[in-house]
């Protein structure tokens, strides 16, 4: 039966669409990929044949390790890395307890504030003080310069909030109630049967968090200036978008510095990237996955 | 007198529902301590970050030093806002965030539509999870790293710069030039959005129901036909709902990326109002002015949101409240 319609439909009109929307998908693909190859190929390239070099790489010129034996030779990128490490670890746990603290509350169907603090909190999402008065209230609580400016700002994101809560009223009713039954207080279901049934989702939240957390940078610069406890996405601003390479080129020659520069970016670029690259093909369905609880939502 | 008294009435009932509500809390704190003691965080957390700040906004009205506090300020009224709007800077800022996001709006708003449909027309599983895969990709790398590349791949010797150059563009810093600083910004965030933006579209392809292909097909409707007269109505609660969303930040434009991006060359173009916001308030230090010009843009923001759903509930009856 099927095979009669694919039989019919298959066009000559439709075969030069299905080859064209191939082709415009390996284009996608190609036009997608391609910068990270070519940063890759880059930093393994010999800098001065890089400078000389215009044009495409389709593969390391003169393969050499200089830009990343420069990059590991150099301090601040260990502290970038360990203080991201740091937030990252504190900001999750910490993200996550929150989140499902608020989660699971709002997920209480006769919880008598349900109404009042869905509302509390929704507003946040549409209003907010600003910029300004944000920094002023860091800088208030003295939190400016110290790693928490980084972490309890933006501590529970209302969006992954909402999400984690759809997700615990998905759980069916039946199970609390027989629990209940059986002499299970709130405690006992919380973390017998709400906490194993989350886990995916807990996991996926997570994800969310790191890679936020991961990513971000304004905060940093908006409130660390001590350089200890710069993470890596300010220092990879001062290098690629301020163009203060000389921040890391300490301990190469200053002859060298200017065209060691250029490979020494892309390696800082690979190096600071290289968890997400390597990591993100085995997480991805879990991303999906996130988003889509999310849209349902929406 | 009756009316008196029904009102009298009405305001005891109220009292007695209040008192009932209050009681009822009582009981349900008393029942499930556990339960606000884990909400107990959650709502300092809302109080003290989001709430504290938009007390803290009132210094907009203000002529705020930081010596006096909020309290201790004087206050001055509007003149903030009238400064703002009496400024060469204003309408500079309007028109740029305007024009930045429109562009965006029209431009990037439906490819991630356009990519979502035509993954859906891939007969070969395989390859549309790798296109999947790969075009997600560039979501979860990160701003500094993104603007770092546009920055590097559009010098003079740049990889970008050189391709344009061989479609007849002079070789240039294009991030220099203030024409072609919005082309760069939108394209490239086609570019980092279109992969993970279709996701919230194909779920909502899956969703259509298939015997309507099998109908249309019967009819003798051609694959044009079918993609126009069945997938896009399929999506179209979900493309409004999605451009709800987006209206509501039509005026706060991605301004990191912006302040990643632009520098004094390109201002007259890249500068918007988050940006200004920015740089008045943290690089000058004018607290209550950028405050005021802050809040000017929220303002705006939720009256379009509200607007936008409005309309949206009325031609659509699609909303996202």
């Amino acid at each position: 039966m099927r095979k009669t319609t694919k039989g019919i439909k298959a066009s000559t009109g439709e075969r030069i669409f299905n080859v064209l929307n191939c082709l415009i998908m390996i284009g996608l693909i190609v036009v997608t990929l391609y910068p990270f190859l070519y940063i890759i190929f880059a930093s393994l390239s010999n800098s001065n044949k890089l400078m000389a070099h215009s044009g495409l790489l389709f593969g390391p010129i003169d393969f050499t390790l200089d830009a990343y034996k420069a990059v590991f030779k150099n301090n601040s990128i260990y502290t970038g890395y360990s203080n991201t490490l740091t937030v990252l670890v504190v900001g999750v746990s910490l993200s996550l307890l929150l989140t499902f603290f608020g989660a699971y509350g709002l997920s209480r169907k006769n919880l008598v504030i349900k109404k009042q603090l869905m509302v509390f909190i929704i507003i946040t999402m549409f209003v907010s003080g600003g910029m300004i008065p944000n920094y002023n209230l860091v800088t208030g609580l003295h939190l400016d310069d110290t790693l928490w400016a980084l972490i309890l700002p933006g501590v529970i994101s209302t969006f992954n909030l909402i999400i984690m809560r759809t997700n615990f009223e998905g759980i069916p009713d039946s199970l609390e109630e027989s629990a209940r039954i059986d002499g299970a207080g709130d405690m006992t279901i919380l973390f017998r049967i709400i906490l194993p049934l989350s886990l995916p989702i807990i996991a996926v939240i997570g994800l969310y968090y790191a890679v936020g957390i991961w990513n971000s940078w304004f905060n940093a610069m908006l409130y660390i200036r001590d350089r200890d406890l710069y993470p890596l996405q300010l220092l990879l601003r001062e290098i690629l978008i301020e163009n203060e390479v000389g921040a890391m080129g300490n301990g190469a020659d200053m002859g060298d510095a200017l065209a060691v520069s250029e490979t020494i970016k892309y390696a800082v670029i690979i190096v600071s990237t290289l968890p997400i690259l390597v990591l993100y093909p085995f997480l991805q369905k879990y991303f999906v996955k996130g988003t889509l609880t999310g849209a349902v939502k929406g | 007198m009756n009316e008196a008294i029904t009102a009298d009435r009405g305001m005891r009932v109220a009292k007695k529902k209040k008192d009932r509500y209050i009681w009822r809390l009582v009981y349900d704190i008393k029942n499930h301590k556990m339960v606000y003691c884990m909400l107990l965080p959650v709502i300092l957390y809302y109080l003290i970050f989001h709430y504290v700040p938009m007390y803290g906004a009132i210094i907009a009205f203000q002529n705020y030093n930081p010596a006096d506090g909020i309290l201790g300020s004087q206050w001055v009224g509007l003149a903030n806002f009238i400064e703002f709007f009496g400024s060469r800077i204003f309408s500079r800022v309007l028109v740029n965030t305007l024009r930045i996001s429109l562009t965006t709006l029209i431009f990037s708003f439906p490819a991630p539509i356009i990519l979502a449909l035509l993954l859906n027309e891939l007969k070969n599983k395989i390859f549309t999870r790798t296109t999947q895969t790969i075009t997600y990709l560039p979501h979860f790398i990160s701003l500094v790293v993104i603007c770092g590349m546009i920055k590097d791949f559009t010098t003079e010797d740049g990889i970008i710069t050189q391709i344009c150059a061989l479609l007849g563009m002079a070789p240039q810093n294009m991030l220099n030039n203030p024409n072609l600083f919005v082309p760069i910004y939108v394209v490239s965030d086609i570019w980092q959005g279109i992969g993970w933006g279709s996701i919230v579209y194909l779920a909502a392809l899956t969703g259509i129901d298939q015997s309507l292909y099998e109908a249309a097909r019967i009819d003798g409707a051609g694959k044009f036909r079918q993609v126009w007269n069945i997938t896009l109505p399929g999506i179209v609660p979900t493309i409004i709902v999605m451009l709800i969303l987006r209206m509501g930040s039509l005026l706060s434009v991605g301004y990191e990326k912006i302040i990643l991006l632009y520098n004094p060359l390109t201002y007259e173009v890249a500068d918007v109002i988050s940006s200004y916001v920015y740089r008045r308030g943290l690089e000058d230090f004018a607290w209550s002015f950028s405050t005021a010009v802050g809040l000017f843009n929220s303002v705006i923001n939720g009256i379009l949101i509200f607007g936008t759903n409005m309309i949206s509930r009325k031609i659509n009856n699609t909303s996202i409240w």
